[in-house]
């Protein structure tokens, strides 16, 4: 492998590993502050990237301009997932918790297959250049700009729930829920929030990939595991930690693609996710026993 | 209940399985039927593993395709009969069963990362063999017809209903005599409260293990029936998480960490799937919507399943009727 090609799988890998935090950023929320392991959050992209597809097909709206409505449309169906199903499973056993959120990507997942049909729709975006040249090197331009979100939504969210009065319930709630209640703070509420928080993060994610991601019915499935994996890397609920699990998958995926062959890279974030399970449950970054 | 009458519902269930070819000529029919007792039977398997220890795996689909690819392999490559193969079959499930076993069990991994952990073995699985030319890569195998016992090829569906529901009552007899067992009591106290469980001495790991490799097993020689059912496998169709759901689904319907729980299961799953497949057919996936409304809604309203459901309530009516408790219990 010359160097040439090693810092292109490099750049790729990078710029992949931004979309992966990305993917992973509203699961680390809801996964890490709020302790549900929501299966469901790959099928939740998959309906923001149909929002902005949508919007794309019918209007010719930039998946840019389109994106807040991709964050709220899916807010809401965050919240009413909260609202209708999830709030009832408070204090459930974990597997419980899995197989309702898994009976929900079913459906929805099978849901969009009836209704939008199996194709693989894409999205053009005009008036930016398709990729950059660096140094005979091409960073897509797409891509630069979902990594780019990336970061500002992890900062922003850092700050969100450490700065303002919602995020800072949100992480008292997780903390202690009871003693939360007790200060005044509407459990209840701050759940519908979160939850919702969690599924705009996705929808957002959504609308940023879908100028270089097919949208299909069965998209979410390929990202689920691997946030999985970057959320448990980067550490619960921490959103930093999250883009750089995102891009080191990214990256270790991108050199594995160089060297094996076949879609044996495929494998690549399994493996490193069994051995994170086994080695470091809590993430890279530490933190206490679980 | 007692003894007498449960003996009693249980030899009705199974002559009414025995008879059932003799009522019908359709092919579909009994296709059916061997639908349900297959789904039963891998879905049982799991249930030692999930329903009685409460380790809980999503990703079962490693066994099914282990069975399934192995006796396919050494019957297309090898003339190796399936009879055979399907015991070569579950012997490998146990290796890889017990490896995976001692990486989770050793590492402590429980709850939900021991469920992610088994999705990412079973993806990692099926990965691989799409990947090796020895396995046809995503071909699969297309398995021949035939009609040679010996092979495990019949031309009459029937010999494939009775093989299947003799599977089924062995499975089935496993899993009774591991649920009055030592160990089955172990597996409970596991699930209960492993901690506790080992304070007073039971042999945990010991205990997994011997549940998942058992589990492994029969759940392979599942696979290995199915490989010689449909003649088809193919990576996503053996080791896909699509099958992780459909081992999963009947034990959960009918009440994980009982017996009859499975068999119910699948009798209502697999007909229902057949029904809005036959109703919605232009659709695609309209019975795996139905699939994740079920599993919403089952464990939300009998998150016990249904024969959980059910003794729960005979348990409160023997109570009431003792005089023990009032309405408000």
């Amino acid at each position: 492998m010359n160097a040439e090609l090693l810092f292109q799988s490099l750049i790729d890998g990078i710029l992949m590993g931004g979309i992966y935090g990305l993917v992973a950023i509203g699961l680390t929320l809801i996964f890490g502050v709020m302790k549900i392991i929501n299966f469901a959050q790959g099928a939740l992209l998959m309906l923001g990237m149909y929002v902005s597809y949508w919007c794309f097909a019918l209007f010719g709206l930039s998946p840019y301009l389109s994106l807040p409505l991709s964050a709220l449309v899916l807010f809401f169906i965050g919240a009413g997932m909260q609202r209708g199903i999830l709030q009832r499973m408070a204090g459930a056993p974990d597997h419980n918790q899995l197989l309702v959120t898994l009976g929900i990507t079913l459906f929805i997942e099978n849901l969009a297959l009836v209704v939008f049909k199996p194709d693989f729709r894409s999205v053009t975006v005009d008036g930016i250049p398709n990729s950059i040249s660096f140094l005979n090197l091409n960073i897509h331009t797409t891509k630069l700009i979902a990594f780019g979100f990336t970061i500002v939504l992890a900062i922003g969210l850092f700050f969100f729930l450490r700065k303002t009065y919602i995020g800072k319930s949100i992480r008292a709630t997780s903390m202690n829920s009871g003693g939360a209640a007790l200060v005044g703070v509407n459990i209840k509420k701050i759940n519908y929030i979160a939850f919702g928080i969690g599924a705009a993060l996705a929808g957002i994610a959504g609308a940023l990939i879908t100028p270089f991601f097919y949208t299909s019915p069965s998209v979410g499935s390929s990202f689920i595991l691997i946030a999985f994996v970057v959320v448990v890397l980067g550490g619960l609920g921490n959103f930093l930690g999250a883009l750089v699990g995102g891009v080191l998958i990214g990256v270790t995926e991108a050199l594995g693609g160089a060297i094996l062959p076949g879609s044996l890279k495929e494998l690549v974030p399994y493996v490193i996710f069994i051995l994170v399970l086994l080695l470091k449950p809590n993430g890279l970054f530490g933190g206490k026993a679980r | 209940m007692n003894l007498k009458k449960t003996s009693l519902l249980y030899g009705i269930g199974l002559i009414l399985f025995i008879i059932f070819p003799l009522f019908t000529d359709s092919q579909y029919f009994l296709h059916i039927g061997v639908l349900i007792l297959y789904s039963a039977l891998i879905s049982q398997a799991w249930n030692i593993l999930s329903g009685y220890a409460g380790q809980f795996s999503f990703g079962h689909a490693m066994f099914f395709g282990t069975g399934a690819y192995i006796s396919a392999t050494l019957f297309m490559k090898y003339d190796i009969s399936p009879w055979i193969g399907m015991f070569a079959g579950a012997f490998v499930a146990i290796l890889i069963g017990l490896f995976i076993g001692y990486l989770s069990f050793r590492y402590k991994l429980r709850g939900a990362y021991f469920s992610l952990g088994t999705l990412a073995f079973a993806e990692i699985l099926r990965i691989l063999v799409q990947n090796l030319d020895y396995f046809n890569k995503t071909l699969g195998f297309n398995l021949p017809i035939g009609n040679d016992p010996l092979m495990f090829q019949f031309s009459s569906r029937v010999s494939y209903y009775y093989i299947i529901l003799i599977m089924l009552i062995i499975v089935t007899l496993i899993t009774f005599w591991i649920s009055r067992s030592r160990l089955g009591f172990s597996l409970i106290a596991i699930r209960e409260n492993e901690d506790a469980a080992q304070s007073l001495g039971v042999n945990t790991f010991r205990a997994k293990m011997t549940a998942i490799a058992i589990s492994g097993a029969l759940t392979a020689l599942g696979g290995a029936f199915y490989a010689q059912y449909i003649l088809y496998i193919a990576p996503p169709t053996t080791f896909g998480n699509d099958v992780s759901v459909a081992i999963i689904l009947p034990a959960i319907l009918g009440g994980m960490g009982t017996i009859l729980g499975p068999i119910i299961g699948a009798l209502i799953i697999i007909p229902l799937g057949e029904l809005t497949a036959h109703y919605f057919g232009g659709f695609a996936g309209v019975h795996l919507m139905v699939y994740g409304l079920i599993l919403v809604l089952v464990i939300l309203f009998l998150p016990e399943g249904i024969v959980g459901w059910v003794q729960e309530k005979l348990r409160k009516r023997k109570l009431k009727k003792e005089g023990k408790v009032d309405d408000a219990t």
